[in-house]
């Protein structure tokens, strides 16, 4: 017990939260954004993997890191333009095509990988993000520690910050609530619904690519093809479990980090070394079940997500 | 309060045609606004008077004919063109996200999108409230809001984006006749104001009290232009369905033994929706039990108590004097008790099931299958007894069931519903739940005197339905919920529309419930 | 623009659609074959000839597509329901787990093969209860607990392979004790390399098939997946087809992993599969979930994974080429299914 309780206070393990949860909120929130306008975005693991390798690359290539993530974004852009494109106007079944667009992502990171590197057995580094000196606070005692984190991170919770306010304080943030909730109440006040789905999607896709940079890019300088590794998947549990608002959302990949993170320390504990190692990585997963099952009850789910609007029909 | 024949035209919709592959919905249809003036759009369900408001809002495009909103012509297949013209339409079915506060609703659309939005809103919510007499909290989310409430807040919307014409599709559909005579006051407010109304409906009362003008719409085409003041309810009904009215009346008959009892049944309120409140009823053979309501009073909270889809949350069901246990659809279905649903693609039919399957839906166990194999052949013949006995028009009972009109899709489940029953011996109770909604006048006549005869036959009917004028026409007995209530059975004829009405709007229901 | 229901398809809508949607994949390989710097027609050669060029690739691709049977009918028969089984990948472990619990020394023959095969069945469906359970008394989404529960399950897989199953003469590799004689299929042809695996997905694609179309189960799985209010209020036990269909549909997904440990590789590793699980929805879905029409697709998505192996040592494009054709052709094939029934029109 009292090897949990230095876990719990000391300041890395912190900096290792916050560092878990930057890729998940930047992912969740783009989840959020396209569950928000009523679609369920299940190209969300492979947009992750295309967004790691999209950004690794751009760097290798010689682009500078801001670069990196430009490129990792418009990539998920392109695959949020593919879903969209098939289960807004189309409305075909947000399932398949999500799973659709994940193989179809994954596979042309792979496919590209090998083209572009055919000879490599380890893949090669890049120079990642450094943790960004903030004058005063990074000098400050244990919180200096914890908040040592790199530009990507600190981009991520103001990223949520500017989701919270884009939905909830101006004219468009409306317009997704509400074409989440009815399309045909957006489409009577001559708005697009297609429009507004479609852009939320595209955009959504672009911050989950970010969201998968974020790992090659700021968390292992380097590409390989598991390392997303369903945490796209987890993102959607996160969706659910924040009740579909950004805070809560943020609050539960925190939360969910600090489990992450503490998994990883109690291994090496004498009774983690005790227990098989698969357990602990088995935790994120069961977690998010979990999550999910107590929310289940109470969860306020956009009452046309998944619905697919037809301004035919009636 | 019309500012007369020499008032501004404010809006005209000239020679406006629409087909749908062979279906002409408009067929030159033509109309004008003056300001200041009500005008009624009186049509059957059909008639085309949906069609030529979505062309003036944008949402379909006019294969002929123009638009011309304060004398500037609208573009076509633009919804925001209509809206910016200053013209408002409160849907029949709310376009309200229940997600969303009044004020965020009514804010929707207002603003551009990619600005911060702009203050002043409330205010104007408020004032706009106040004038027209609105009332309604701004801060409310709006799914948990009546419906009179959420239909005053359409309204506002209407208002706060300065519109000078609105457009009522059906608006008393879901309102009590006081809530109605209340928004009539609104409306004569707005006259007064310079504003000017299209006012749609098939109701002949309501045109009669609330328009200086009506169009009479009939498979498309204007077949009447009349000044409300110089004619009556039988000329515009002659009118309307193009010929006299002849639906079918019930004779009185002496009613039999109780066949089902609701005992004291309570369930649990969903959201604005209530639930049931200690409804006692008793259906009986060789009677037609009307239940008339504003919908949403807890009717489809007893249509599910009744066809097996919910259990009392207190309160026992009795079949035949004895509790039933196990109630769930089967069992009904088993017992005797036939249903035609309120929503006949979403829960009496698969659309892509052909009309064998749909045919057999509720009985392919009992009485088409054998150890879990199914007879498709004698499912088959079923389905081609039903498509002759029940005058379903169709190429065969091959077809999807999504391919048949509205009234030949209800004889089928109708049929359906008229073959179950304990051993086929047909059924003993029947629950008919807005049974003829959106059919035509020959469909609703043979829907009609279907209910009719089993009623002869000695099955016991209950009727629900939103139209007085169905219910008192048909029913033995007629009984009103309001808020879950259930008031006591009135015999045929001992009451008027308007003493229906003051039950309707729960002002009859006595103290006893209050607490 | 908006879409119309279309009242009568034509027959040359409702073929030449999924037909051109093919012609598009095809036209994507070449494409990729392009950036790859190869020549697009010898590419698509090499996979042809890769996938069915030689009796030794045809029974490859035979072999390859087994596994992808038995998942691509689970899929099926789950997705006509609407019960989004994603989860074929945990189940068909499941099923190689008890294939290698059961065949290596506690059952003896002639008991093993039936008995293994029927539990195999049985693990995967009570793998797949829990999510739908979740489904129907909770209302959790089944997509994402499936996906999850196929993460957890390797990790599962992978502690058993280091643990309690490892073979101890696996000189450090991860992969179990092999299986005892008595506990493989025997080849259907001596001499030739084709299990008793691939005889039974063809059966088993048989009884699915008449299952659908035939009994009043069949007939429950189709109404509660078009329709499921329409269903409940016919009468149908609703929350009991779908717990059904989970059964059958985990079951099927289990005895790919069971088939693939009893009758190819006769021990289990963690790469037993790759991915057939999710290789399962692309062929059902380009099957239409039709249970016979998955025998084709299997056979064929199987194809383009052989060959694409031998296209790749031979022309040096990334085997991969094969994963990004199949998930091209799964989205034109839903888009070409949907425009079988709808036009798409202005305004």
């Amino acid at each position: 017990m009292n090897a949990v309780v230095d876990i719990l206070i000391s300041a890395s393990f912190w900096a290792a939260v916050i560092r878990i949860a930057s890729p998940l909120i930047l992912a969740t929130m783009g989840e959020l954004i396209c569950e928000r306008a009523g679609v369920l975005n299940l190209g969300i693991e492979g947009i992750m993997v295309i967004g790691a390798f999209a950004g690794w690359m751009a760097v290798y290539q010689g682009l500078p890191l801001w670069g990196g993530v430009a490129v990792a974004m418009a990539a998920g852009m392109l695959f949020g333009l593919l879903h969209s494109t098939l289960t807004v106007p189309f409305g075909l079944s947000q399932h398949v095509v999500g799973l659709g667009v994940t193989l179809l992502a994954t596979s042309s990171a792979s496919f590209a990988y090998r083209l572009m590197l055919p000879e490599v057995t380890s893949p090669p580094k890049i120079a990642p993000f450094q943790p960004l000196h903030v004058p005063g606070l990074s000098d400050l005692p244990w919180l200096g520690e914890a908040l040592s984190q790199t530009a990507l991170t600190w981009a991520a919770f103001a990223m949520a910050g500017l989701v919270a306010f884009m939905l909830y304080r101006t004219p468009l943030g409306l317009a997704v609530r509400a074409v989440g909730e009815n399309p045909a109440a957006v489409e009577a006040q001559g708005l697009s619904v297609t429009g507004l789905r479609m852009g939320a999607v595209i955009a959504g896709s672009g911050l989950m690519a970010v969201g998968g940079a974020f790992l090659t890019l700021s968390a292992f300088s380097s590409f390989f093809f598991e390392m997303v590794n369903g945490r796209g998947w987890i993102c959607i549990a996160l969706v659910v479990f924040g009740a579909w608002r950004p805070g809560k959302a943020v609050l539960g990949a925190i939360l969910f980090a600090a489990f992450d993170a503490l998994q990883i320390r109690l291994q090496q504990t004498p009774l983690g070394a005790a227990l098989p190692y698969q357990l602990f990585l088995a935790l994120p997963f069961i977690l998010s079940i979990l999550a999910l099952i107590l929310m289940s009850r109470r969860a306020e789910v956009p009452a046309a997500l998944m619905v697919p609007y037809n301004k035919g029909e009636r | 309060m019309s500012e007369g024949k020499g008032a501004e035209v404010v809006l005209r919709l000239d020679r406006i045609t629409k087909r749908f592959g062979a279906l002409t919905a408009n067929d030159a249809v033509s109309l004008t606004l003056r300001r200041g003036e009500v005008v009624a759009l009186l049509g059957e369900n059909g008639a085309g008077k949906t069609t030529l408001m979505n062309i003036l809002f944008g949402h379909y495009v006019a294969d002929e004919g123009s638009v011309e909103a304060f004398g500037q012509p609208l573009p076509p297949g633009n919804p925001r063109a209509a809206l910016q013209a200053g013209v408002g339409m409160v849907h029949q079915h709310f376009t309200l996200a229940g997600n969303l506060t009044v004020l965020e609703n009514i804010r929707l659309g207002t603003e551009g999108l990619w600005s911060r939005g702009h203050g002043g809103a409330r205010a104007k919510v408020e004032r706009l409230s106040r004038d027209f007499g609105l009332a309604v909290h701004p801060d409310a989310k709006v799914g948990r809001l009546s419906v009179g409430e959420r239909q005053r807040v359409e309204i506002l919307k209407a208002l706060y984006r300065d519109a000078r014409i609105l457009i009522l599709d059906e608006p008393t559909a879901v309102l009590t006749p006081q809530e109605s005579e209340a928004l009539f006051a609104t409306l004569r407010k707005a006259t007064a104001l310079g504003l000017s109304v299209i006012f749609i409906s098939h109701k002949l009362h309501e045109v009669m009290a609330i328009a200086d003008r009506c169009v009479v719409l009939r498979h498309g085409r204007v077949v009447g232009e009349v000044d409300t003041h110089a004619t009556d309810k039988g000329a515009l009904a002659a009118l309307m369905v193009g010929g006299e009215l002849s639906l079918p009346r019930a004779e009185a008959r002496a009613p039999g033994a109780v066949l089902m009892k609701l005992d004291s049944v309570s369930t649990p309120d969903r959201g604005a929706a209530p639930g049931l409140k200690k409804v006692t009823l008793d259906l009986r053979a060789g009677q037609i039990t009307g239940l008339a309501g504003v919908s949403g009073n807890g009717q489809a909270a007893l249509a599910e108590i009744i066809g097996g889809l919910a259990l009392p949350a207190e309160g026992t069901i009795l079949l035949k004097n004895a509790p039933v246990t196990g109630w769930s659809p089967g069992e009904a279905l088993a017992r005797g008790v036939a249903r035609i649903p309120e929503d006949r693609h979403h829960q009496g039919s698969i659309a892509d099931f052909d009309l064998t399957e749909n045919a057999v839906l509720e009985a392919y166990r009992s009485r088409f299958s054998r150890r879990g194999w199914m007879n498709w052949r004698a499912a088959r013949e079923f389905a081609e007894t039903i498509i002759a006995g029940y005058d379903v028009r169709c190429p065969g009972p091959e077809t999807r069931i999504r391919l048949l009109s509205g009234g030949n899709m209800q004889k089928l489940i109708l049929g359906r519903a008229m073959a179950g029953g304990p051993e086929t011996g047909g059924p003993e109770i029947i629950l008919a739940n807005q049974p003829v909604r959106g059919l035509d006048v020959g469909a609703i006549a043979y829907v009609q005197s279907q209910l009719i005869a089993a009623r002869d036959r000695g099955s016991s009917v209950l009727l629900i339905s939103e139209d007085l004028d169905e219910i008192m026409g048909l029913s033995d007995v007629i009984h009103v919920m309001s808020q879950g209530r259930l008031s006591p059975g009135f015999a045929r004829g001992t009451m008027t529309a308007a003493e229906l009405g003051l039950w309707m709007a729960g002002q009859k229901f006595g103290d006893r419930d209050a607490a | 623009m908006r879409l119309e229901a279309i009242a009568n398809p034509s027959a040359v809508r409702r073929l030449g659609l999924p037909a051109l949607a093919l012609v598009l994949t095809m036209g994507v390989a070449m494409a990729l074959a392009l950036v790859a710097g190869a020549n697009p027609l010898a590419v698509l050669g090499q996979i042809a000839t890769g996938a069915l060029g030689s009796k030794l690739a045809i029974l490859e691709t035979l072999n390859r597509a087994t596994p992808l049977i038995f998942t691509g009918l689970a899929v099926a028969v789950a997705f006509r329901a609407k019960l989004w089984n994603i989860g074929a990948e945990a189940q068909l472990y499941a099923g190689a787990i008890v294939a290698v619990v059961l065949g290596t020394g506690a059952l003896g023959s002639p008991l093993v093969l039936p008995v293994s095969a029927a539990v195999a069945m049985l693990a995967g469906a009570l793998l797949l209860l829990g999510p739908v359970l979740l489904k129907t008394r909770l209302g959790v989404d089944e997509v994402v607990t499936t996906l999850l529960l196929n993460f957890i399950m390797l990790l599962f897989v992978s502690y058993l392979l280091e643990g309690p199953m490892k073979d101890p003469g696996g000189m450090g590799w991860p992969k179990s004790t092999p299986l005892i004689p008595e506990a493989r299929l025997p080849r259907i042809v001596e001499g030739l390399r084709l299990h008793w695996g691939f005889a039974l997905a063809i059966l088993a694609a048989v009884v699915v098939w008449v299952i659908q179309t035939r009994t009043t189960l069949g007939f429950e799985i189709r109404a509660v997946g078009q329709n499921p209010e329409a269903a409940r209020f016919a009468g149908m036990p609703v929350n009991a087809v779908l717990v059904k269909t989970a059964l059958l549909s985990g079951g099927l997904a289990a005895l790919a992993g069971w088939s693939e440990v009893a009758g190819l590789k006769g021990h289990l590793s963690s790469d037993l599969s790759p991915g057939f699980g999710y290789t399962g929805i692309i062929v059902a879905m380009l099957a239409l979930l039709h249970p016979l029409g998955v025998i084709l697709t299997a056979i064929f998505v199987a194809g383009i994974f052989v060959g694409s192996d031998a296209m790749s040592r031979a022309a040096g494009v990334p085997t991969y080429i094969a994963d990004m054709l199949m998930a091209t052709a799964l989205l034109f094939m839903v888009l070409a299914i949907l425009l079988t029934r709808v036009r798409v029109v202005r305004g």
